[in-house]
Order: structure tokens, then sequence, then C-alpha cells
């Protein structure tokens, strides 16, 4: 009888890991080997983890111009104010920890994940939103100010966690959804006609102007950023990745999407699958 | 007194908005003038061009247009529409997508053959 009880124990517990680390689909690990060798091959000054820099890898000027930046980052207050955020209580006394499951410097690597239950992707700052929802808190704006300060300071705690976005195999509605992504990943769009994928794949390290094009391989492993651009504009320099997606849309003249639905979701999921086994490297500074 | 200041910048701006077409009609732009102005045909983004500074590199430099473009109106065509010739092209379809009026286009072409 014990020894029943051990072995369904045994075999419980296999079957949850088993559905917490489900295995990649086999065709979007042959897209990401495929994405992360064309820049392996093609820049092959960079390590895998080197691509995280993105402009700053591809010449040593502009590294040399970020690391004098990193050393005393303009952001450091509000980073902090992030810090406050995350740990102060809500009216009901709870506090952001309470929405999660992870502790929380395994937070920012656990996302964007597919939610079976709710057949979408669920993106981190997202749930920040609902956290407060579900806890009687006013949303906040979403992509800057407070929202992108508590977000950073998670990406700043999970520095050294591994990005690991899976699709699990055999999910048609997970697939559909990377497949929904990727589409609009290399869609032309905009007066300009430009993919995402024309300017960070073929145009990366190239430059527009005295833009370096990034490439798009470990674009998603520093944000939210602080921008230098932001922080002369609206807000206070502090952006999330959702955020970008919006300026990189304005700029080929096309209708940016609304934050934190399927359109940008997807992408979020299928460009952050991209860069997985990149490492998080906290929030950074960019021009 | 805040108010006031910014009824003062309000009226400041309006004067500013309602100059600029004024401005635009006493100035008729350049083959050169269109070729370069970022918000037109912003050629510099991606190509060298003799007199322009900061230039990307995303195409090739634009030297020696006649040899390469004898017959003008193939380089007109490149201009209109970039993906004729490569759909995947980083080149925005200028004339296709009313990025450039035709005769923009037509006066960007001149200048282009020159180089
Ligand atoms: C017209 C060219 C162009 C297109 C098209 C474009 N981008 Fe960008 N993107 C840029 C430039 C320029 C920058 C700033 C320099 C850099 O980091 O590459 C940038 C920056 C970014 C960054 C920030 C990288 C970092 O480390 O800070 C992300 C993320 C990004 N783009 C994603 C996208 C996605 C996703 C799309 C498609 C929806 C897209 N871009 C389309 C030009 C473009
Ligand atoms: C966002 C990038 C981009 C912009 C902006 C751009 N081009 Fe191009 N252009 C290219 C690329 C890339 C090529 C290489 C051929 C190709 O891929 O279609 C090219 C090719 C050309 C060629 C053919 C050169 C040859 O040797 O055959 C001409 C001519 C040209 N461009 C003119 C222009 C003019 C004039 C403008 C502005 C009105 C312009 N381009 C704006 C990217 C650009």
């Amino acid at each position: 009888m014990k020894k029943i009880t051990i072995t369904m124990a045994i075999a419980a517990m296999l079957s949850s890991t088993v559905a917490l680390s489900a295995q990649q689909s086999s065709a979007v690990q042959a897209d990401i080997d495929a994405y992360q060798a064309y820049f392996l091959d093609r820049f092959s000054n960079v390590s895998l983890q080197g691509f995280s820099k993105g402009p700053y890898a591809m010449s040593d000027d502009k590294m040399m111009q970020f690391e004098a930046v990193m050393e005393m980052p303009p952001f450091e207050d509000l980073l902090e104010k992030g810090g406050e955020l995350w740990e102060k209580p809500f009216a009901n006394g709870n506090t952001f920890s309470s929405c999660f499951e992870e502790e929380p410097f395994l937070i920012r690597a656990a996302y964007p994940r597919w939610n079976a239950a709710k057949g979408k992707v669920d993106t981190l700052e997202q749930a920040l939103v609902d956290c407060l929802v579900s806890n009687g808190e006013k949303k906040w704006g979403t992509g800057k100010g407070k929202h992108a300060w508590v977000a950073a300071h998670l990406t700043t705690l999970g520095e050294g966690t591994f990005i690991n976005v899976i699709v699990p195999e055999g999910d048609e509605a997970a697939l559909a959804a990377y497949n929904d992504g990727k589409r609009f990943y290399y869609a032309k769009r905009g007066q300009l006609n430009l993919s995402c994928a024309n300017c960070h794949v073929g145009g990366a390290g190239m430059r527009a102007r005295g833009n370096t094009l990034s490439p798009g391989l470990g674009q998603t492993t520093h944000f939210p950023v602080w921008r230098g651009k932001w922080a002369k504009s609206k807000g206070d320099g502090f952006g999330t990745i959702q955020r970008r997606y919006g300026g990189c849309n304005k700029q080929v003249r096309a209708k940016p999407f609304k934050r934190h639905k399927s359109q940008y979701d997807n992408l979020e999921f299928f460009h952050t699958a991209m860069s997985n086994g990149m490492e998080i490297t906290g929030t950074e500074y960019r021009e | 007194m805040k108010k006031r200041i910014s009824s003062i910048s309000a009226v400041i701006t309006l004067a500013t908005l309602f100059a600029m077409p004024v401005e635009l009609v006493a100035k008729e732009m350049s083959g050169k003038d269109l070729t370069f102005d970022r918000k037109l045909g912003n050629c510099l983004a991606c190509h060298m061009i003799s007199g322009g500074s900061q230039p990307g590199n995303i195409g090739p430099p634009l030297i020696a247009m006649k040899a390469r473009y004898p017959d003008v109106a193939d380089l007109r065509a490149q201009i209109h529409d970039a993906t004729v010739a490569n759909p995947n092209t980083m080149m925005p379809p200028f004339g296709r997508h009313n990025i450039l009026s035709a005769d923009q286009i037509d006066k960007i072409t001149a200048f282009i053959h020159t180089l």
C-alpha cells in the first residue's frame, strides 16, 4: 500500500515536472537554431551572449560609449523607485509578489509564456497590470513610468538567468500564436514598407544615417531600457519592449498597435524565443 | 500667471504653424533638396551621396549613375518602386506608396542621374 502511494507520488511529481518543462516544439527549435546560426555566422567575432549589447556589439567605439554610460547609469534612482513600488503594500496589504509563484529573481525569465488555460501569451508587463487590478488597485499606464520601473527592477534582479521561451510540442494554439508573431516579424509594413527583419536581420550592423541597426538576436535580454532619446521626449527615459515595438512601427509610418493585445504579445513571444539560451543582463542604457 | 504664459506660448506656436506654409511656397525645393530632406527622400538614410553628410550604408553609394543607368527611365523606375527589382529590398517604394509625388520623383531622378 505504502509502496503504491510512493510510486504514485513519484509519478505525479514526474508528470508535474514534465508539465513545467514541456518540450519545445521541434518546428520552433529549428527556427531558433537557424536564426541564431545566421547571426553567429555573419558576425563571427561576436559570441551568442555578446549579441545582447545590440548596436554596441557592432563596433568597439560604440561599445566604449556604452560602457562609459553604464559606469554611472543615469537611471539608478528610477530603478530604485521600481524596487520600492515592488515592495510597497497595496491598500489590502498584499504586495506585487503575491501575484507571482516564482522567486522575484526568476520572474523576468519566466515570461513571456504560453497560458494554455486562457489560450494566450502572458507577458510580465501585463501580469503586473493584472496584479494591480486583482488587488483592487487602480491600473497604471503601460509602457513607461512606474510600470516600466517595476518591470526594470525585475529585469535587474533577473540578471544571470536565461531566456527559455517554450512553445509546447503538440499544442496547436501555442504554435499558432508563435506563428502569428513570426508573420508579424517578417511582414513588410507601413508607408516605408519595411519589416522588423529587414532592419534587424538583413540590416543588422548597418547604418541608417547615424544609427547602427541592432541584430534582432539578443534584443530581449535587457528590457525595459532607459533611452536617452525617451528621456528627452515624453516620460523619464524608461520604456518596455512593447513601447519600443510601437516606436519601430511608427518609424516606418505604420500605425502602432495597442500594447498588450495579441499582435504585440505574439510578437514578443516569437521575438523572445529567438534569443533562447541568452542571459538576462539587467536593465541597460540605450541611445 | 502660469496660464498666461501657456497662452502666450500657444500664440507663438500657432504663429509658427501659419508661417510654415508661406515659407514652403516661397522656396521651391530642388532635386537635391528633395533627395536630402529627412521627411521627403531621406536617401542619405541608406546611401552615400556626394554633398550629403552622415550617410547610412544600407544601400550602395550613389556614384557613376550615368554609367549604371544609361537609360534614365530605369533609374526612375528603381526610385518609383524598388520592390520590382527586389521584392524584399529595404528601399521604400517611393512612388507606389506615395511617399513622394511624381513630380518630386522626376526631380530626384534628374539630380541622382548627375552623380
Ligand atoms: C526602419 C528600420 C527599422 C524597422 C523596420 C524596425 N526597427 Fe527596431 N530599431 C530601429 C533602430 C534604428 C533602432 C535603434 C538602434 C537599435 O538598437 O537598433 C531600433 C531598435 C529596436 C529595439 C531596441 C533594441 C535595444 O537593444 O535597445 C528593438 C527591441 C526593436 N528595434 C525591435 C523591432 C521590431 C520587433 C520591429 C518590427 C515590429 C522593428 N524593430 C522594426 C530600426 C528599425
Ligand atoms: C531604407 C533604405 C533605403 C532608402 C531610404 C533608399 N534606398 Fe536606394 N537602395 C537601398 C538598397 C538596400 C539598395 C540595393 C538594391 C536593393 O536591395 O534593391 C538600393 C538601391 C538603389 C539604387 C540602385 C543602385 C544601383 O547601383 O543599382 C538607386 C538608384 C537608389 N537606391 C536610389 C535611391 C534614392 C534616390 C533614394 C531616396 C529617394 C533611396 N534610394 C532611398 C536602400 C534604400
